[in-house]
């Protein structure tokens, strides 16, 4: 059974259906890239998995559960978190009240302050600013903050939004290079990227969509070397 | 000098009930981003609550001021479940309306049972004065600013030291980043109006003790006066409502203390021209953060 499965799945914003009926599944240890330009609905889907958007039809299976079902809030303790679009990160809180409220669903004190040992070992730019505001941090620091304060809920799987928008290149390499990390420590991942070329670099499989459908599916590494793809998002 | 003394403990008992109730505002602006307009009300009702207390006379004092606190938290929570609740995610205006429908609501289910003049409460929380020197203090004075200070101080602890405080600034600050967080919104913005309405409850004790009367529009005058408070010092700080409900206190006695009595019949209209020349020197008030609006 796959970890995350999606069937059939349509979304309406507004008036304008936004997904139009796709499937998709990810695997435990899997990194799956979910690739396509601007306004092909990648965000949409992510968001109606957390439950930020309701479903108009079909299902969302997150380890056996159906989570459309499930109020949006008790997602997280189920193991899955979200770095969405943006970072939105809490702008006026500290560093570390932002990975605090990372772990808002666990209880266990003792363990929450490891989990915020750990993420500072993982990201010292985040120890060093623990007490600033977060609102003050660089773009690529803020990004860092989102995924550090995704991994603050012990997540089995995280799913990323545009982690490389809007960051300088240098930014970039890093934040894959987290992503590749995150993966390496047993976290599943389900990556929404514009930077397709970054993106397949490190996934596993991805899936291509445009305009709310899946066209194209597959190996990340031969998904590179196909022409439309190569054309239309690698840019060669 | 013995004037001047005791109109500034007069303004600093009325800027003190008008912060507790412009922090009522302010909290609930803060996290669910509307203004509950009927929040003035809220203490209206209390205050009856303690009258309709007082004359069933047997009841003693800490009683009935429980009583008064648990009717205000009571009807907070309800009018969020049933006016409020089911327009989350409607247009702020939609809200604002049904805001000062509820305000109209209580005002005249108030007309409907207790008739639409001035009732006393009689010897409500007399407590005398102590002798300092030659200047007579009165000690519901002291009761008023302990509370007041006490409230604050437990709020802001309650804030920066509880899981829930910390689902509040969540909410306050984004909704869907703090869903994602694992917090239940809903609840947040509900368990918001009942500390909000609470404070009402006390914010209504204390009125009731100082000036010892309440008729229909008791609240809605003094709750928009502290709104203006609420406005002054940064609607959405704890620290702001508290410094602007103390500022209009402090304004409001002095102009009526010292201003020609001609003039002194207009320190309402003082209060809110400063207020109106507040807004236009600093626009998000005293204390109030400049929100950078993000697309």
């Amino acid at each position: 059974m796959s970890m995350l499965e999606i069937k059939g799945l349509q979304v309406n914003y507004g008036m304008i259906r936004a997904i139009k009926g796709i499937d998709f599944h990810v695997d435990e240890g899997e990194v799956i890239a979910l690739i396509g330009a601007n306004g092909a609905g990648k965000t949409t889907i992510l968001h109606t998995i957390t439950g930020l958007v309701p479903a108009k039809a079909g299902s969302i299976l997150f380890e056996g559960t159906e989570l459309t079902k499930v109020q949006p809030h008790k997602i997280v303790a189920m193991g899955m978190a979200h770095v969405p679009e943006g970072r939105r990160i809490f702008q006026e809180l500290s560093v570390f009240d932002n990975l605090r409220l990372g772990a808002f669903t666990r209880k266990d004190k003792a363990e929450i302050a490891a989990s915020i040992e750990m993420v500072y070992q993982h990201f010292p730019r985040l120890l060093e600013r623990k007490n600033q505001i977060a609102g003050t941090l660089s773009g690529g620091e803020q990004q860092i903050l989102a995924m550090g304060r995704a991994l603050m809920s012990k997540p089995r799987i995280i799913l990323m939004d545009e982690p490389s928008m809007g960051l300088s290149p240098l930014y970039v390499s890093e934040i894959f290079n987290i992503i590749a990390e995150i993966s390496k420590m047993g976290t599943t991942v389900l990556l929404v990227e514009q930077n397709a070329k970054k993106a397949l670099s490190i996934a596993d499989r991805a899936y291509v969509l445009e305009t709310g459908n899946i066209v194209l599916e597959g190996d990340a590494k031969e998904l590179m070397q196909n022409d439309d793809v190569k054309k239309a998002y690698l840019g060669e | 000098m013995q004037m001047l003394i005791s109109t500034l403990i007069d303004g600093l008992n009325l800027g003190s009930v008008y912060a507790l109730v412009a922090l009522g505002y302010s909290m609930v602006y803060g996290i669910a981003k509307m203004l509950n307009f009927a929040h003035g009300d809220v203490i209206m009702v209390g205050i009856y609550s303690i009258f309709v207390c007082l004359n069933m006379n047997s009841l003693p004092v800490p009683v009935t001021m429980l009583i008064c606190v648990a009717v205000c938290a009571v009807l907070g929570f309800t009018v969020e479940k049933l006016a409020y609740k089911p327009l989350r995610g409607s247009p702020s205006l939609s809200v604002l309306i049904t805001a000062i429908g509820v305000s109209y609501l209580l005002q005249n289910l108030a007309l409907l049972f207790f008739k639409s003049e001035r009732r006393f409460l009689q010897n409500f929380l007399q407590l005398g004065s102590i002798q300092i020197g030659s200047f007579e203090l009165p000690v519901i004075s002291l009761v008023i600013w302990g509370t007041t200070l006490v409230i604050m101080i437990v709020l802001n602890l309650l804030i920066k030291y509880t899981s829930m405080g910390r689902a509040m600034l969540a909410v306050s600050e984004d909704k869907g980043a703090a869903q994602l967080m694992g917090v239940n919104v809903n609840r947040t913005i509900s368990i918001t109006f009942v500390i909000g309405s609470a404070l009402a409850g006390v914010a209504a004790i204390l009125y009731a003790a100082k000036y010892q009367n309440v008729d229909p529009y008791t609240g809605s005058v003094f709750g928009i006066k502290a709104f203006a408070a609420a406005v002054f010092g940064g609607i959405g700080s704890i620290p702001g409502a508290m410094i602007g409900g103390l500022s209009l206190g402090l304004i409001e006695a002095l102009t009526i203390g010292f201003l020609p009595e001609s003039l002194s019949a207009v320190s309402d209209g003082i209060a809110y021209a400063l207020l109106v020349l507040m807004l236009i020197l600093k626009p998000s008030g005293l204390l109030g953060k400049k929100k950078v609006e993000k697309v």
